[in-house]
């Protein structure tokens, strides 16, 4: 298996290279996406490879990104919009909930959907306010869309292709606080299916499941819990709607404890719908009841004290020792 | 487009006039063939609208008065153009060949959509305002991207010109260039909210401002509205870019069948457009210029009557759908969560689980 070590903003920028490569119906269109490669560069160069009737530098406007998205999916096309940052996609929320979501069903399957819907998430990067919210959970609520969101350069590369591929509306969440990480990315072979939730630790205490940023701050909290003796399973939901609760349920049965990271405030989360399903179905293996981690539930506070909102070692650390004290 | 004036070729009393760049290229053949489309509409249109009084249907939204203005539109379509329509198109969605009991399911409540958007060329219904401008304009940039020789063209009223999404699609059109129409019906009233309302300046002259033209036509005359509506559509299919066409029309019903006019507007207002009426001034013209005779047009109304009674027919054996159905097309593959609720509803009794 021949690697290469490169960042996620790299790997998404590959990725997308080889989408508009393979398929010549694949379109992006967004914001200062061209000459500028975006905000976050993710775009860089594509633009002066593919042009510009196929890197579609977009008047501002968000609904109309992601309604004409949705016509050029009528006509056949596969169009992978970019929504700046996850405070500026309200402005498309009707275009996402009323159409996207729905048209495949409206016309009895006649139109399909395809669409990728790329959204800078979660904070920690400094930013001034709208810039680091986590609006996934508005998302995933929502029949008929898919909400994924990768943690690691190679998932990088991979999902958005798989995504691009694929018949259904995606929302597809990428947590910008990890775009300049490095990792190794496997340019032969997907890691796993697109809607795959994944073990990226095995443990037998606790099950920890995350997503996004959340999981490189769960696996530094798995190192510090070993050497205090817990043994955490983490988990990369990278699906986040529909879940895939195989790999979880799986856990919950094995650990009996359940926490849930997550940059979004706790009320009506994905964390708080993960915790209801699994302890629905996990119930005589739960020892102990499940626990969130998330942001409070506050606006995003200014940058400077971000810190303190976003879900840190410690406070995921808290919530394992707080699990393991309900000990039978 | 500075002209006030409304481009019309038939007065109210079927008169013809002279414009200046528009003249009438059509039959007598044709001109009755309009006739027909639209006096089956508004037959289709009270049917309906008695099939919902008598509870066979959730809801009707009328297209009384509007009749000109979609059968002028629906008939400058090339077959291979697409059409994007809000809820009230029944006029258009009949000249894309559109059932009428089709265009009925969504009214009986047993379909969120009604009709195959791709055999027809005309999307199904949008219900939320203005949503269907921008996916026009996303088809036309499709369009224009395959090099074909089509024309997009999407439908809203004086209400829907001041979402967003209707404002943002003149935008997208303009800077792309893109291959489309968009055809406002002033009807002059959005539920209860005059059209005065939701524009200081009239309507068609918004499109300048985004750069391309807008013409204002008279709604009510289907000769006027069909040269004016072809000429945009051509101008899309050769790369002139789009046009913002303002249909002046009126709502000569209530909004929906949930609605009551008479709390919000007058009865001189609506006598005073009764006596413009689409359908009257070409049965005029035909009667005079073409000498069209009376058991012509009684031939029309038996035949607007049948197809009248064959809908009523069609809408009372449309049964709810299986339950199970709603499991159906939520995502492009069958996924385990949906599933779930499949099984549930079958355990439960509440389906048989047919589908």
């Amino acid at each position: 298996m021949a690697t290469t070590s490169m960042t996620m903003a790299k790997a998404l920028n590959e990725g997308l290279r080889r989408a508009l490569e393979k398929d010549k119906k694949v379109l992006l269109m967004g914001e200062d996406i061209g000459k500028l490669g975006g905000v976050f560069r993710i775009t860089d160069g594509l633009q002066k490879d593919f042009g510009e009737d196929r890197v579609i530098d977009a008047p501002l406007a968000e609904s109309a990104i992601v309604g004409t998205a949705v016509g050029l999916a009528i006509r056949g096309y596969r169009t992978v919009c970019e929504i700046q940052f996850d405070g500026f996609v309200y402005p498309a929320f009707d275009q996402i909930v009323s159409q996207v979501a729905k048209l495949h069903k409206r016309s009895d399957g006649v139109y399909t959907m395809g669409l990728v819907i790329r959204l800078p998430f979660q904070g920690g990067i400094g930013a001034i306010e709208h810039h680091s919210e986590s609006p996934e959970a508005y998302f995933a609520q929502t029949a008929g869309l898919r909400v994924v969101s990768c943690s690691t350069p190679n998932d990088a590369y991979w999902m958005i292709q798989q995504a691009v591929e694929h018949d259904d509306p995606i929302i597809f969440c990428e947590p910008k606080s990890r775009y300049w990480e490095k990792g190794e990315v496997d340019l032969d072979q997907p890691p796993h299916g697109l809607f795959d939730s994944v073990v990226r630790r095995s443990g037998s205490d606790v099950t920890v499941i995350g997503y996004g940023s959340s999981v490189k701050t769960i696996l530094r909290a798995a190192d510090t819990a070993k050497s205090e003796g817990y043994s955490l399973e983490v988990i990369d939901a990278r699906t986040l709607a529909p879940l895939d609760l195989g790999p979880m349920i799986a856990s919950v049965q094995k650990t009996g404890r359940l926490v849930v990271v997550q940059e979004a405030p706790n009320t009506a989360s994905l964390g708080s719908e993960l915790i209801a399903t699994l302890s629905e179905r996990c119930f005589y293996s739960m020892r102990a009841p499940g626990l969130r981690v998330s942001g409070y539930h506050v606006p995003y506070p200014p940058s400077r004290i971000e810190d303190a909102y976003r879900p840190s070692v410690d406070r995921i650390l808290d919530a394992v020792d707080r699990v393991m004290g309900y000990e039978s | 487009m500075i002209d006030e004036k409304l481009v019309q070729l038939l007065t109210p009393e079927g008169e013809r006039i002279s414009h200046p760049q528009y003249e009438s290229s059509l039959s007598g053949d044709e001109i009755l063939g309009f006739y027909r489309d639209m006096v089956i509409v508004r037959r289709l249109c009270n049917e309906s609208t008695s099939l919902q009084r008598q509870g066979q249907l959730a809801l009707w939204a009328p297209v009384q008065g509007q009749e000109g203005a979609q059968i002028g539109a629906g008939r400058a379509l090339a077959p291979m153009d697409f059409t994007f329509p809000s809820y009230r198109e029944h006029g258009v969605a009949w000249c894309r060949g559109v059932p009428p009991e089709d265009m009925l399911r969504i009214f009986r409540a047993v379909t969120t959509g009604g009709w195959d958007p791709q055999k027809y060329r005309h999307s199904v219904p949008t219900v939320v305002l203005g949503n269907q401008a921008l996916h026009a304009v996303g088809y036309a940039m499709g369009v224009q991207r395959d090099g074909a020789e089509e024309a997009v063209m999407t439908f809203f009223g004086d209400g829907a010109s001041s979402q967003g999404d209707v404002l943002e699609s003149f935008v997208w059109a303009a800077s792309f260039n893109a291959p489309v129409v968009f055809f406002c019906q002033n009807n002059q009233w959005g539920i209860s909210t005059p059209s005065t309302l939701q524009s200081k300046v009239p309507l068609y002259r918004r499109a300048p401002g985004f750069g391309f033209p807008g013409i204002r036509v008279d709604g009510n005359d289907v000769l006027a509205v069909y040269e004016v509506t072809k000429r945009a559509l051509d101008n899309a299919r050769t790369g002139n870019g789009p046009t913002l066409i303002e249909a002046y029309t009126y709502r000569m019903g209530a909004h929906t069948t949930s609605d009551d006019p008479t709390r919000y507007r007058v009865d001189a207002e609506v006598e005073v457009w009764k006596h413009r009426d689409p359908i009257e001034r070409v049965k005029a013209l035909l009667a005079r210029e073409y000498r069209v005779k009376g058991s012509t047009f009684d031939e029309v109304t038996a035949e607007a009557d049948l197809m009248a009674l064959k809908l009523r027919d069609d809408v009372l054996a449309m049964g709810p759908p299986d339950p199970i159905s709603m499991f159906e097309n939520v995502y492009a593959d069958v996924h385990p969560l949906i599933e779930e609720g499949r099984r549930e509803m079958i355990e439960l009794g509440i389906s048989g689980g047919a589908h």
